[in-house]
């Protein structure tokens, strides 16, 4: 059911694990079925250096979770927050119908992690 | 990868070699239609009918008792419309449990839509039915009792036997979907007071597409299929003859050596249950510890997803299933998780292997190996755990 380069981001998960002292952190959950995806990112300059990700959730959740960090490396901030979870479907090759709530968290992490860097460096200015 | 593990024989099962050799017969040289006069047809029907008896004789039933359907489904629809139909002068309350299979839960919603009340009984954190309530639940009106032998995902073996006594006081029909139980444990109709049951042949090494309703004799039932005469007016419809050849079959292969197969499956069930406890962390063991299907191991792998786990096991080889929200159509943790209380966390990281006469200790072995590396790698980049280990500390 899932496309082959879903189950190899499956297999592979790239960029896993907890950041150490992360210019941004976004943890959101799924209320449709109660899973959780927790997204950290580097910031240099206005510029997505680095991202990690840990997630508790389905095969589509966990290769949408390692495509966005994949996809915003790289990007300013106003780039990364254009990433919609269309954007990331798309890049796995599609994914099924009733999994494309999980791309939806995919895209929330990364917004809710650009959201809490702003805010930090709101207050630090 | 190729080797097959297949622990998902609750779900379905291989179909055996003897059976492939009649249903090849059957299809080959016996395609008459059974209801026809002349010899060629009477050969087809002769097939079906001692199928019929193989069938009835090892459950304790006679042959005109058995009503050949086009699985477990039909049989479990047949069962309760057929029992509302006939009896809704006399009453329209029905008891049924909350952990049953979705063809008799969702049967009854179905009626609830149609003026009918059912009582969906709760059961104990073992899965096993309140009877207390039961007796409770029973009034005038109540025209049938609906419990399963054995459950599909947790393998806990429900009292048949004592419930059947009660509804034989109250004079009310008793119908057990012995879906999972046929051919695992014994099934005596008599002996446990049934008025129906359901068996569905692709459990139990048959082919898929047939199976049967047992309906003692004088049980007031109306059919669901309209058109001709086929079995006993209760179910039209050209019989599935190859189907029903084989599934007479199945069962009679099912049926010898049970007492064998079961010491077999417990101990390779138990040798699984064991190690996975002595391997893996914080993994809870569902069902009932005795009360149980011989096959089968429910277990909740906690800060993990069930989904995901399944598909690492996939590329191990290894064919399971979960009761996660994640692989259902409707996002909701398994209903019979639920009844026995796990919380929906828990129920997500939930998993089923039930073994089959083809498991052997290499595969128990197997499993034990891999399955641990497989809960450590998604656990190694899951949010839950990670806080779980931070306090802790
Ligand atoms: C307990 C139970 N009842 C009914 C069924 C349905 O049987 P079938 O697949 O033959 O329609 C199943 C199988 O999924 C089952 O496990
Ligand atoms: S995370 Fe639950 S369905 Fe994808």
């Amino acid at each position: 059911m899932y496309s082959e380069k879903v189950m190899e981001h499956f297999r592979h998960p790239r960029n896993v694990g907890e950041m150490e002292n992360p210019d941004g952190t976004g943890r959101v959950g799924n209320p449709v079925c109660g899973d959780i995806m927790e997204l950290y990112i580097k910031v240099q300059d206005g510029v997505i250096v680095d991202a990690k990700f840990q997630t508790f959730g389905c095969g589509a959740a966990i290769a949408t979770s390692s495509m966005v960090t994949e996809l915003v490396k790289g990007k300013t901030l106003d780039e990364a927050l254009k990433i919609s979870n269309k954007t990331v479907a798309e890049a796995l090759d599609g994914l099924p119908a009733n999994k494309l709530h999980c791309s939806v968290l995919a895209e929330e992490a990364l917004q809710a992690a650009i959201e809490d860097y702003r805010k930090k460096e709101g207050a630090n200015k | 990868m190729n080797r097959l593990i297949y622990l998902d024989n609750n779900a379905t099962t291989q179909v055996h070699p003897e059976v492939v050799e009649i249903m090849d017969y059957c299809l080959t040289e016996c395609f008459g239609n059974p209801s026809t006069v002349y010899s060629f047809g009477r050969k087809a029907k002769r097939l079906m009918d001692e199928s019929r008896e193989k069938i009835a004789k090892m459950i304790d039933a006679s042959k005109d008792e058995i009503v050949f359907t086009s699985g477990g489904t039909e049989a479990d629809n047949l069962a309760i419309f057929g029992i509302a139909k006939a009896n809704k002068d006399k009453g329209k309350h029905i008891i049924t449990s909350k952990i049953e299979h979705h063809a008799v839960i969702n049967s009854c919603k179905a009626l609830e839509k149609d003026g009918f009340e059912v009582t969906y009984l709760d059961v104990d954190k073992y899965g096993i039915v309140n009877l207390e309530q039961l007796e409770r639940s029973i009034k005038k009106e109540t025209i049938l009792i609906s419990i399963m032998h054995a459950n599909n995902e947790i393998g806990t073996i429900e009292p048949i036997a004592e419930i059947g006594k009660i509804a034989k006081e109250h004079k009310i029909y008793f119908h057990s979907d012995t879906v999972q139980s046929i051919g695992k444990i014994r099934v005596d109709v008599k002996e446990m007071n049934l008025d129906m049951i359901s068996i569905s042949s692709h459990k139990l090494y048959g082919p898929k597409g047939v199976g049967c309703l047992y309906v003692k004799k004088g049980t007031r039932l109306k059919p669901i299929l309209y058109g001709g005469e086929q079995e006993h007016r209760l179910r039209a419809g050209t019989e599935n003859v190859p189907g029903i050849a084989g599934f007479g079959r199945a069962m009679e292969l099912a049926i010898t050596d049970t007492d064998k197969e079961n010491e077999r499956l417990t101990r390779l069930r138990d040798r699984l249950q064991e190690g996975l406890a002595k391997r893996v962390k914080h993994i809870i063991f569902n069902g009932h510890l005795t009360e149980r299907l011989p096959n089968t191991l429910n277990c909740a792998i906690q800060f993990i997803e069930g989904e995901s786990l399944i598909l690492k096991l996939d590329d191990l080889g290894i064919c399971a299933s979960t009761g996660s929200a994640c692989t259902s159509a409707s996002l909701e943790p398994s209903h019979v998780l639920l009844a026995i209380g796990l919380p929906h966390e828990i129920a997500h990281g939930s998993l089923r292997l039930s073994l089959g006469r083809d498991t052997t200790d290499e595969d128990i072995d197997y499993v034990l190996d891999v399955l641990p590396k497989a809960v450590d790698e998604l656990r190694a980049f899951s949010p839950l755990y990670k806080e779980f280990l931070k306090k802790g500390k």
